[in-house]
């Protein structure tokens, strides 16, 4: 799907690339015993070297270590043997020692791909181009107060993994695609919870445009503060047109940092100095290069959980599952693990349809997670079960089904507490169905008279009659046999 | 390679150091001297050569992931030289 | 105690497990001294309270049984880049002369733990950038060393000027130093004393206040060979808390101070004989060489073909290094802050106030170096320069077990000179930088007089880790030198 930009003077084309910055999951800081909880009362998440006391030092984690290298062989990349700590210098009220321990020249991994699917059933190659592992920063906050701006250090130190893409991206919509993917990625690794709301990935995006055909790259902007897949993709569509705009009026793009500002559907410069950037980018001293044996990677790669591209392909030619629905099965872990639960020896075809036509419209209308979910993934293959086994009918499985997200009981339960069992007894169907037919003279005429779809009344009617527990089939081949002969 | 007074100004905010105006030229002197005397390692040939990383060969050590450090912010904060409740504060910042 | 300075560390142990005195006794003397001897400046921050209940403590033990061994009682200074728990630590900067840390650094812990009393803590150039111990917040230190004949006031060197004039003043019986590019060995050699810089790694850098990390090494100041054996083994160790702590054990290094170098290969390094050096000093090195010849060793010379380079690298190096180190120092957490009208001021005039000239010059250098377009040309150049010199050691030590120098390429000087050169100055450290670059130990004796009556250090360096054989060739050095001179001014 090509995405074009139609300006005064033509065809032009988007060229992004995105930086994922996603939280590692760990007990404690990258360089620090301090805890990484969300939430802390300002200051408390903080050890000395955190708040850079005179004499402080770093020690790496180990456990940042194996989430960056776990991470890296979930995208299918590179892992670097060897990778160097730099520091990088600016001044800012929020960065402690006056420079952000990250790593510049020797990442901890290289190059690798993230596979995105699109909606028209397409997917796309996306190239990372690394991940280094990096400490946050502190907390600005600067509307508590009129003349000062708080400053809070539980964030500083959180272990970051900067994924860094390839300029492969073409589209809004691919750019979304990506980082769900990402997400998606994440999540299954266990590496990072993907929680953009409390800031756990965050994405700048890299844009720039140029005219189809040209094959240079153009000044890029990066926009900062994206926290939403649906904000990358408004903010690419917004800066792609500004920057169309500025190149027809005969500007120049300048390299810049910009905000995206959501409220105001625009983004704009940030007030930073820029031209005094530069980090001064040198190997940190306190730390030594670090090393990773073969054996260490090969563990991890061996525990490594089966991603969710792999999962669609199994769902795909295992489950007999479509595409579609396989796709959107794995694209969270929760869902994922929740449908092969409910489909242990079930009809995996229908337990799908279950879960992505009742349960999503469900938890949907109730604003829940599907971790949350009041209907346990065993009861919904159970439901799926009943149904067949013929111990209900589909249609009484939907009622059970809106009393099993009212109870969150078992559907048998349910089904023996109601009386809800489907009759198959021929004798107790017939009798309801020699009632009715005796008493219904007119509509015998009718079908007699050849009009055989007069028969889907009387079902209609037999049906009412046992109130819905009547086997439909059963009803259907007695009547047929009854008025048709 | 001379440093002007432009460059001692532009590394001194690199810095965050003011430096008065009369002394820039005064600076871009000394430094400038400084600067030309290290030059002399030009004549060093480092073809091949590593930069050294450590003078010392181990490895960088990895510690545990667990909680050593806990609700400080006393410590934290009791050198601050201003702060609101157990914030830091600065002089006001607009992004 | 008539004099002071006859104490030793072994010969304070020895009369605290004899009884002949105790520690409040002995912390009590040094107290006093101190206050008798204030125009030294050698202390920014004394503390005899928190020194004479520690004295008590280790009084305590020791009448119960449990004192700790031979630092327990001992009356000692600490430079004052040390952090220590509840006492001021300035780095003798304005930017931290209100800093009170709130956790004590490993090396000054090991030494409380050991049972050192701590008298106060010294002088020394502001952030340790300086050999002259001129560049103080707190003003500069005078050494208690006069030249014969004149009465100009001498610097003690630097960085550790306030440690090396507090124990050849009579005012402790050792000191703590760092060293980054000679602030142990060269302040040493100027005032008499024993100045030793062990191994990078040795000495724990956590709570240490960082000058260049890559170089800064703690280690002792003390009147005798011995003694820099018995401090060393209670400051050394690894420690987890600092990714470069070398985590080896510690050999015993007071049992390797003996005086036998029978067999030993002493190396003169040709490249250390400089046009502008005093003959003098030529003359005690030669001497050197003579010593050890006379006890056995063997004396051969070696080449370390890239020194000239040294001393530029390392500063480049260094300011690097610092200039990164000392971003912390922004007004924000603790320390000077200067009020401005935006952060950028703030910081601004925190820095331009709270920072000396010299630490201004040093952050602006290595702020240059290290800047885009520059990198590659100064600091990545000065590191492959850094790998050049520590090979250069490499080969020269697989042909002798120590090299034997001048410790600097003067006696003390008085207080006027080289200020207005930083260059000159630089050039102290000719000599103590190379085994700085590579990390190797290195100590400095006391050798002899020059003319002026003035002490002249000589610098033993040998191979990473091997303290105990530089333990060994410096008791050999000390007892040939027979080196007893004191400071005439200084009671």
């Amino acid at each position: 799907m090509t995405y074009l930009i139609q300006g005064e003077t033509g065809d032009w084309e988007v060229v992004v690339g995105l930086e994922v910055h996603a939280q590692a999951i760990t007990n404690s800081k990258l360089f620090s015993g301090a805890p990484t909880t969300f939430g802390a009362e300002p200051n408390q998440n903080v050890a000395l070297v955190d708040a850079a006391m005179p004499g402080m030092l770093p020690v790496i984690n180990e456990i940042a270590i194996e989430q960056a290298v776990r991470t890296g062989l979930g995208l299918r990349a590179v892992i670097n043997r060897t990778s160097v700590f730099e520091r990088k210098n600016y001044f800012y009220a929020d960065l402690p020692q006056g420079y952000q321990i990250s790593q510049f020249l020797h990442p901890i991994v290289g190059e690798g791909t993230v596979t995105v699917d699109l909606a028209d059933g397409t997917s796309r190659d996306i190239g990372v181009e690394r991940l280094h592992l990096e400490q946050d920063a502190g907390k600005s906050m600067h509307d508590q107060d009129p003349t000062r701006t708080m400053i809070d250090l539980n964030r500083a130190g959180v272990v970051l993994m900067e994924i860094v893409s390839k300029p492969d991206i073409r589209t809004p919509e691919e750019a979304g695609a990506y980082v769900k993917k990402m997400r998606a990625i994440i999540r299954y690794l266990g590496t990072c919870d993907g929680n953009m709301e409390e800031g756990s990935m965050r994405a700048d995006v890299n844009v720039s445009v140029r005219p189809v055909g040209e094959t240079e790259l153009r000044t890029r902007v990066e926009v900062k503060n994206v926290n939403s897949v649906r904000f990358v993709m408004q903010a690419i569509e917004i800066e792609a047109a500004r920057q169309v705009d500025v190149w027809e009026e005969g500007g120049e793009v300048v390299q810049e940092t910009r905000l995206f500002d959501a409220h105001k559907g625009e983004t704009r410069p940030m007030r930073t100095k820029e031209f005094a950037h530069d980090y001064r980018y040198f190997p940190d001293p306190d730390l030594l290069p670090i090393r990773l044996e073969e054996d260490f990677i090969e563990k991890i790669r061996a525990s490594l959980p089966e991603l969710p591209d792999d999962k669609k392909a199994r769902f795909i030619s295992e489950l007999g599952l479509s595409a579609y629905d396989a796709g959107v099965l794995v694209a969270d872990r929760d869902t994922a693990a929740y449908f092969e639960e409910a489909a242990k020896g079930h009809d995996a075809k229908q337990v799908a349809n279950w879960l992505t036509t009742n349960l999503f419209g469900a938890l949907n209308k109730l604003d829940l997670e599907i971790g949350a979910s009041p209907i346990s993934a065993t009861h919904l293959g159970e439901l799926v079960g009943l149904i067949e086994d013929d111990t209900i009918s589909s249609r009484i499985a939907k009622d059970v089904f809106e009393e099993m997200l009212a109870t969150s009981k078992s559907p048998e339960a349910i089904v023996e507490d109601k009386g809800l069992k489907q009759i198959t007894d021929t004798r107790a169907i017939e009798a309801i169905v020699d009632q009715v037919i005796a008493d219904s003279p007119d509509q015998i005429a009718d079908v007699q008279g050849g009009n055989e779809k007069g028969i889907g009344w009387f079902v209609g009617q037999v049906m009412k009659a046992s109130q819905g527990k009547a086997n439909p089939g059963q009803v259907n081949g007695l009547l047929r046999k009854k008025l048709l002969g | 390679m001379s440093l002007t007074k432009d460059d001692v100004r532009k590394i001194a905010f690199l810095a965050r150091i003011r430096v008065p105006e009369e002394r820039l030229e005064p600076m871009a002197g000394e430094l400038n001297n400084i600067v030309g005397w290290v030059e002399q390692l030009a004549e060093v040939n480092t073809d091949g050569v590593e930069p050294m990383t450590s003078v010392v060969e181990t490895e960088t050590p990895l510690r545990a992931d667990v909680i050593t450090q806990r609700a400080i912010s006393d410590k934290i904060l009791a050198n601050a030289p201003d702060g609101e409740g157990s914030f830091f504060a600065v002089p006001k910042v607009v992004e | 105690m008539s004099d002071l300075r006859d104490w030793t560390i072994a010969s304070a142990a020895d009369a605290l497990t004899k009884g002949e005195t105790s520690s409040v006794e002995l912390t009590d003397a040094f107290i006093e001294a101190i206050e008798a001897n204030r125009s030294l400046n050698a202390f920014i921050t004394e503390t005899p309270e928190l020194a004479r209940h520690r004295a008590a403590e280790s009084d305590a033990r020791r009448a119960s049984g449990d004192a700790k061994g031979p630092m327990d009682g001992v009356p000692i200074a600490m430079k004052d880049l040390f952090c220590t728990e509840g006492v001021r630590t300035t780095a003798a900067s304005h930017i931290l002369d209100n800093f009170v840390p709130t956790y004590e650094s490993t090396v000054s812990g090991k030494l409380r733990d050991a049972g050192a009393v701590m008298l106060g803590k010294t002088n020394l150039d502001e952030f340790a950038m300086g050999s002259a111990n001129i560049t103080s917040y707190f003003g500069s230190v005078k050494n208690p060393w006069t030249p014969e004949g004149a009465n100009a006031d001498l610097v003690p060197g630097g960085s550790s000027g306030g440690s090396v004039a507090a124990v050849a003043g009579g005012l402790a019986i050792a000191a703590t130093g760092t060293d980054t590019g000679g602030s142990i060995r060269q302040p040493a050699s100027f005032t008499g004393l024993v100045g030793m810089k062990p191994t990078y790694g040795r000495c724990s850098r956590w709570g240490t206040i960082a000058f260049a990390s890559s170089l800064d090494q703690a280690g002792p100041l003390t009147r005798t060979v011995e003694d820099a054996a018995i401090m060393l083994q209670a400051m050394a160790g690894h420690d987890p808390k600092d990714s470069t702590s070398l985590p080896i054990d510690l050999p015993d290094f007071r049992s390797a101070c003996t005086t036998d170098v029978k067999g030993l290969r002493v190396g003169i390094p040709d490249e250390y004989t400089l046009d502008s050096m005093p003959a003098e000093i030529q003359k005690l090195w030669d001497q050197g060489a003579q010593w050890f010849k006379g006890m056995g060793a063997e004396v051969k010379p070696v080449t370390l073909p890239h020194t000239k380079y040294a001393l530029p690298a390392y500063y480049i190096v260094a300011p690097a290094e610092a200039s990164s180190n000392l971003s912390r120092y922004d007004g924000v957490r603790y320390g000077l802050r200067v009020p401005g009208d935006s952060l950028d001021e703030m910081y601004e005039l925190t820095r331009g106030e709270g920072f000396g000239e010299e630490v201004q010059r040093r952050v602006l250098i290595g702020a240059y170096v290290l800047s885009a377009g520059y990198y590659d040309a100064y600091y990545v150049k000065a590191q492959k320069v850094r790998t050049l010199i520590a090979q250069d050691f490499k080969k020269a030590f697989a042909d002798v077990d120590v090299i034997l120098t001048p410790t600097a390429p003067s006696a003390a000087f008085a207080k006027g000179e080289k200020m207005d050169d930083p260059i000159a100055m630089y050039l102290n450290d000719v000599f103590t930088v190379p085994a700085s670059l590579a990390g190797l130990p290195a100590i400095s004796v006391p050798g002899g007089l020059d003319a002026n009556g003035l002490p002249l250090g000589l610098q033993l360096i040998t191979r990473v880790c091997q303290e105990e054989t530089l333990f060994r060739a410096a008791s050999a050095l000390e007892a040939a030198a027979n080196f007893t001179a004191r400071p005439g001014d200084a009671s």
